[in-house]
């Protein structure tokens, strides 16, 4: 018998020692919990957001949807970024493009191509999010084929668009009403912060192996 | 180069004895009880203030415990679902019952790639099968990327706790350690200059490496993916930037749906760190797909038994398996406060690894170590998902010092911990008390003959005062009182 079957016969095995009735699928349970918590009004849930990842170390901007460029602007002479890593397929990409922002830098090939020029010759990409979570203050960010998982995660700085209306109050409503189960992606991420860590004497340090500083343009006002 | 030296140090069982030399060690040395006490009082200050509201935390802790229930009563299914959906998504996956097995299968796929360097997550059930040392002998770098396995590494030591590896060292011995094996570097004190260095070291090292080792915080079925929890983006590293990604982990980690995930999650980092949440979750659902432009190319999944089995077949014992290592047991524990992670000598310490060892290791190497708890129960007040942490603890000390019961199968090791004399002593005990006439007769002579006691009891008054009887029995006391 393989490994596997050894296992699983031990487990079924195993099961057969039960007296107390199985425990019933918690669903439904999940759903009443999420359902009985305070919730956020509609119209607050994108000033927690902004709130809670501003203490979790990121600087956020919010900026009239219009305006998205010209602060990204801003943000780029501000820090010095020579280099923005962007994704030429996306829509936020095509803005850029047309803004002429000094230093693009597309990400138009595959990884094993420039592993290197990634890591060491790019200051800063910036992406796109599916949506946030005001509860957590965190971002949804859900790479594919035009902007990859790599963007978020390699340069120094990460620059983020947060669309307000796209917030939630918690990670279940993000995996409920988004429908995650449906279709994910080979690599979705929750991203709350800069990278960080605690490993030294639980002194808090940033930039620990990702992103040392992370951007969020929270664009408001009525959708173009 | 010496800074990715292995750590040569084989995690070999300390046997009883040796975990009362330890702990004795430990408990003498004002400056380790000093850094334990300081984290562990840190680390119970952070968790507290997550939790504002009890009977909030009490409703959070039965559904994760009904989640965790549930997921166990179908296990499996669900690793059959989990299997099936991997392999759809376009992941490998492999089953070991031994950590030799789940080394050879890591091996295999290292050797296919011809790869020297493998850079690794965080993963403890890479350290419960020791798969370093497996690496090493084989000629193949397995460095540690997350910053406290990293020092805890270049250190030669093992983790000292299963959430802060390096929590028994201070800034100035790392900042030592730094400068003696990290070439180019010269001492430094600061914090963020230390993991500057670490940074500079790993990137390199991501870059270069052909696989990436992770382990897996919960695999879903329903989707076949697999999540996993971080602050410091190693994890991500690795499972993202190396042209192969090997998760291990082990069979108790699966749930069925991703909603599932989430009260776990949210328990999960608020138990261990005192976070609402960390920086990362990384949700992994397959490797690189076509026109992706990063991503491994290959990804493995291995699932490892190693004694997990024969704590599922028993019911009470299958608890333990409802873990999702948070380490909240070892904060709040008194014991392991005092003595530090190493003293156990096993992977995981602390009040989860004094129930969970003994299933992975036999208990003729564990017997004492259920032995190593007060019972105050803190353990049991704090797990996320209502572990019965002291009832498992009793429930091990019998099974270590009894033979099994009738129609129950034997554990790795049962009885081992059974002595001559304290067999002797109880089965005394049981004639004694199961006597009622000459019960009274002893109660009657101890109590008038309790200047007899002797001033040495065998191993009892080693570490406690003598046992005497007191001068008057319970049952004359009470007789005293109607009177």
């Amino acid at each position: 018998m393989s490994a596997r079957d050894n296992i699983l016969a031990k487990l079924r095995a195993g099961a057969t020692h039960t007296t107390a009735p199985a425990p019933l699928n918690p669903d439904a349970a999940i759903a009443e919990h999420y359902a009985s918590l305070p919730r956020t009004p509609k119209e607050q849930l994108a000033q927690e957001f902004a709130e809670k990842i501003t203490a979790w170390h990121a600087e956020v901007h919010r900026v009239p949807r219009g305006q998205w460029v010209d602060k990204l602007k801003e943000v780029v002479a501000a820090k010095g970024i020579r280099n923005l890593l962007y994704a030429p397929a996306t829509t936020h990409g095509r803005a850029l493009e047309a803004a002429g922002i000094q230093g693009l830098k597309p990400y138009d090939r595959p990884i094993d191509e420039w592993k290197q020029a990634l890591f060491e010759n790019v200051d800063a990409a910036i992406t796109g999010t599916r949506g946030a979570i005001a509860e957590t203050g965190t971002m949804i960010v859900w790479p594919d084929a035009s902007e990859p998982r790599t963007m978020s995660l390699v340069p120094p700085i990460h620059i983020a668009l947060v669309d307000e209306d796209s917030v939630v109050p918690t990670l279940y409503d993000a995996i409920v009403q988004q429908k995650w189960t449906d279709g994910l992606p080979t690599n979705a991420l929750l991203v709350t912060g800069p990278s960080k860590t605690a490993d030294i004497q639980q002194t808090l340090a940033y930039g620990a192996h990702g992103p040392k500083e992370l951007v969020v343009l929270l664009l408001t006002g009525e959708a173009l | 180069m010496s800074h990715t030296t292995q750590n040569t140090h084989t995690l070999q069982f300390v046997p009883g004895a040796e975990f009362k030399r330890r702990a004795a060690e430990v408990v003498a040395n004002p400056f380790l009880r000093k850094s334990f006490r300081g984290a562990m009082d840190f680390l119970m200050a952070k968790r507290a203030a997550q939790f504002p509201d009890p009977e909030l935390l009490e409703r959070q802790r039965s559904l994760a415990e009904h989640i965790r229930r549930y997921s166990l009563s179908r296990l499996p299914q669900l690793l059959e679902q989990l299997e099936a959906n991997l392999v759809k998504n376009g992941v490998k996956v492999h089953w070991a019952e031994t950590p030799d097995e789940a080394n050879a299968i890591i091996l295999d796929i290292c050797r296919r790639h011809d790869t020297k360097l493998m850079v690794k997550g965080k993963s403890m059930v890479s350290e419960e099968v020791e798969l370093n040392h497996a690496m090493h002998d084989a000629g193949i770098d397995a460095l540690e990327s997350d910053m406290g396995e990293y020092i805890v590494q270049l250190a030669g030591e093992k983790p000292s706790h299963i959430i802060m590896p390096a929590i028994h060292k201070t800034k100035q011995q790392i900042a030592e350690l730094f400068a003696e094996k990290v070439p180019g570097v010269s001492y430094t004190e600061d914090v963020d200059a230390l993991i500057q260095i670490g940074r500079d070291v790993l990137r390199k090292k991501f870059m270069e490496a052909e696989v990436g080792l992770s382990g897996v915080n919960f695999a879903v079925a329903e989707t076949g993916t697999l999540c996993l929890v971080e602050n410091e983006g190693n994890g991500r590293m690795c499972t993202t930037v190396p042209n192969v990604h090997i998760a291990i982990t082990g069979i108790e980690k699966v749930v069925e749906k991703l909603e599932h995930v989430v009260p776990l999650y949210g328990l999960l980092t608020r138990s261990a760190t005192g976070q609402a949440i960390t920086t990362y979750f990384n949700v992994i659902t397959g490797p690189r797909r076509a026109g992706e432009k990063d991503g491994p190319q290959e990804m493995h999944l291995v699932l490892v038994d190693n004694g997990r089995t024969q704590a599922f077949a028993d019911e009470q014992m299958r608890q333990t398996l409802q873990c999702i290592r948070c380490g909240a047991c070892m904060n709040h524990c008194p014991v392991y406060t005092r003595i530090g992670g190493h003293a156990y000598g096993t992977t995981y310490p602390g009040p989860i690894g004094e129930i969970i060892s003994p299933h992975m290791m036999g208990l003729a190497a564990t017997h004492v170590l259920p032995g190593a708890s007060t019972l105050c129960g803190a353990c049991g007040e704090v797990c996320p998902v209502k572990i019965p942490i002291p009832d498992l603890l009793i429930r091990l000390r019998e099974e270590a010092t009894h033979d099994a019961k009738p129609g129950h199968a034997p554990l790795v090791g049962q009885g081992a911990g059974k002595t001559a004399f304290a067999s002797l002593a109880y089965k005394g005990f049981a004639f004694l008390y199961s006597r009622p006439a000459l019960y009274r007769l002893f109660a009657w002579t101890a109590t008038r003959f309790r200047f007899l006691t002797p001033a040495k009891q065998a191993g009892w008054t080693d570490s406690r005062t003598p046992l005497k009887p007191a001068a008057k029995s319970l049952r004359d006391l009470l007789a005293e009182r109607r009177r």
